[in-house]
């Protein structure tokens, strides 16, 4: 995760430098990433800006476009239950998937790393859901989770439980959502098992050599090591989770009674279902910032708790 | 030894709790449409209705979404392949001005969410009269895509210089390099973005959902969510369908496994 690094990677072999790059040889790297410039032009700054713009005004999709300043802003926050209501559900499910993800996924992970037989298979099955498209992925659990005829129910009740009906229970309709998301998101267990790889084994042997027992090793030595991996997997699943739109669209429609209705799925709705899309222009740029903010704390606290080797910064031992 | 055993138990549960759900999707869309509703619920089949999959796909026109996914997922791959590994050259061989803040920009805008790009695009595509065309899904292909950039850079960072240099001496410009020499040897890199993308076009579903409105245009995820809300559905029909579109991403994975693990693993790591 250290861009810095990755942007400033420079070539060993850069010894023959070409001489004062002039006319046309000037021109032809812009002419290569060319492309990228004017698309970034046309489908992202473009857009962007425009959005920005359009968050000012009062902007039907058919009809007068009229200045009112911050008034989206300001309405958004104080005359619009539906935006604390969606931002609630949407926070709601990053405090519960974003932790169960990372640590199911370490988990795993680390019972792959026992040097198992099998492991390439466990790998392909853990991978397997975050393969199909999300529409398969909701299409398969609103029939898993039916209140009738559902299979999770029949399991539960295996185990003595007496489910609810998942999807239309407001107090259970957001778990499931969270059970079905951390389905999908199978694939983390291989970036962190790759995390795990990457630890030396000459670490684990050291420490055995000092009497440390099997939690002091998690504690003293994997989990530092997997820290960067495990800032990585924190960043994208919280930006995800404030993203989260198809599964809501298709499992629950949002409800019942709005428990399900995702932050996303409020500004789409505004966009698409009422044609305000200023006030939706001023949803998203809300939201944009909730995640720059979310991102640049998670980066400006990662000093603390996350190690990364070769940094003189911290002693090995206290990271 | 106990180490071991708690491994391969709690391996051995998660594999079933994440292979359930598949099984239950096929073994439904097998069954007859009494059989679905039976209490407790059925493994296995009596009699397995293979004819649910016809019956079910010809239900709908699913073949013309069929057509139209076909179009927008092979179209795209081509533009990502062409655009991206230009773009990508040119940042991995190249020393010019802004280059690296222009880098930097490229990796940013992987950040930003897509609902704030969402209805400028639409307006955007509305102006161009391309809504309720598949254009809005195919065009932006031809211009790159950050992430598949940065793929492609860091794999030529890793072809050696001396090859450029040579072909430069028997006198070879700058697009014969990239033709010639980095894009032969950059296959592997080319075969994960191709996977990569075609996983992503085949699997969207809020692409087509905000650009495409008239059912001809539709591909088939949004299809499958349309039939979904018919209420002449059985469940058999709808499990049917979700696994005849589920069937190319998971061959695809089968057959670039390697490809795709190893690599997804390596690119969150750096």
């Amino acid at each position: 995760m250290n861009i810095e690094s990755v942007v400033t990677h420079k070539q060993p072999a850069m010894t023959v430098q070409p001489k004062k790059l002039k006319g046309r040889a000037f021109l032809t790297p812009y002419l290569f990433i060319l492309p990228w410039i004017l698309g970034f032009l046309a489908f992202t700054l473009g857009p962007m800006i425009f959005s920005l713009v359009m968050s000012f005004f009062d902007w039907p999709v058919v009809g007068e476009v009229t200045f009112v300043g911050l008034d989206n802003y300001v309405n958004m926050f104080t005359d619009d239950p539906l935006f604390w209501q969606s931002l609630w559900v949407t926070i709601k499910f990053a405090l519960l998937f974003v932790p169960l993800n990372l640590f199911i996924a370490l988990f795993l992970a680390m019972m792959l790393n026992q040097k198992v037989k099998g492991s390439g298979f466990f790998r392909t099955v853990f991978y397997l859901p975050s393969v199909i498209s999300g529409v398969a992925l909701a299409m398969i659990w609103a029939w898993v989770y039916d209140g009738e005829y559902g299979i999770f129910n029949y399991l539960l009740s295996l185990v003595g439980i007496t489910g609810p009906d998942w999807l239309n229970d407001t107090s259970w309709a957001l778990v499931a959502m969270v059970i079905a998301s951390l389905w999908g998101q199978g694939s983390m267990v291989l970036i962190f098992l790759a995390g795990l790889k990457s630890i030396p084994e000459s670490l684990y042997e050291a420490a055995s050599i000092d009497g440390a027992g099997a939690v002091q090793k998690f504690f003293r030595i994997t989990l530092p090591m997997v820290s960067p991996t495990i800032l990585f997997n924190l960043i994208m699943t919280i930006i995800s989770a404030f993203q989260q739109l198809s599964l809501a669209l298709l499992l629950t429609g949002g409800g019942p009674l709005q428990s399900t209705y995702f932050y996303a799925m409020y500004a789409y709705d505004n966009a698409f279902k009422y044609f305000k899309m200023g006030y939706a222009s001023a949803n998203s740029w809300f939201m944009f910032v909730i995640i720059l903010v979310l991102t640049f704390l998670v980066f400006k606290t990662s000093g603390k708790w996350v190690y990364y080797e070769g940094d003189n910064r911290r002693g090995g031992e206290e990271a | 030894m106990i180490r071991k055993t708690i491994a391969y138990a709690s391996l051995i549960l998660f594999s079933f709790l994440f292979l359930a759900p598949f099984y239950w999707m096929i073994s439904t869309a097998l069954k007859s449409d009494d059989e679905i509703l039976q209490y407790p619920p059925k493994w296995i089949p009596d009699v397995l209705h293979w004819e649910n999959f016809g019956n079910a796909w010809m239900s709908q026109p699913f073949n013309l979404y069929l057509e139209n996914s076909l179009t927008v997922t092979i179209l795209t791959t081509i533009g990502q392949l062409i655009s991206s590994s230009l773009v990508a050259y040119g940042f991995a061989r190249f020393t010019f001005k802004g280059r690296d803040f222009l880098f930097m920009v490229v990796l940013a805008t992987m950040m930003i969410p897509w609902e704030v790009t969402m209805i400028p695009l639409y307006m955007e595509f509305n102006y161009l009269g391309w809504i309720n065309t598949l254009k809005p899904l195919i065009v932006p292909s031809f211009f790159g895509s950050a992430f598949y950039i940065f793929l492609m850079r860091q794999f030529i960072l890793t072809i050696p210089r001396e090859l450029d240099e040579a072909a430069r001496i028997d006198g070879a410009g700058s697009f014969q390099i990239y033709a010639r020499i980095i894009m032969p040897l950059m296959m592997p890199a080319l075969i994960l973005v191709s996977v990569f993308n075609i996983l992503g076009t085949w699997n969207d579903y809020l692409g087509p959902l905000i650009f495409l409105n008239d059912q001809s245009q539709y591909t088939l995820t949004l299809g499958l969510a349309q039939f979904k809300g018919m209420y002449e559905v059985e469940a058999t029909g709808l499990m049917a369908v979700t696994f005849l579109i589920s069937i190319p991403p998971l061959l695809l994975f089968f057959l670039a496994q390697r490809y795709i693990v190893d690599n997804s693993a390596g690119v969150a790591i750096k």
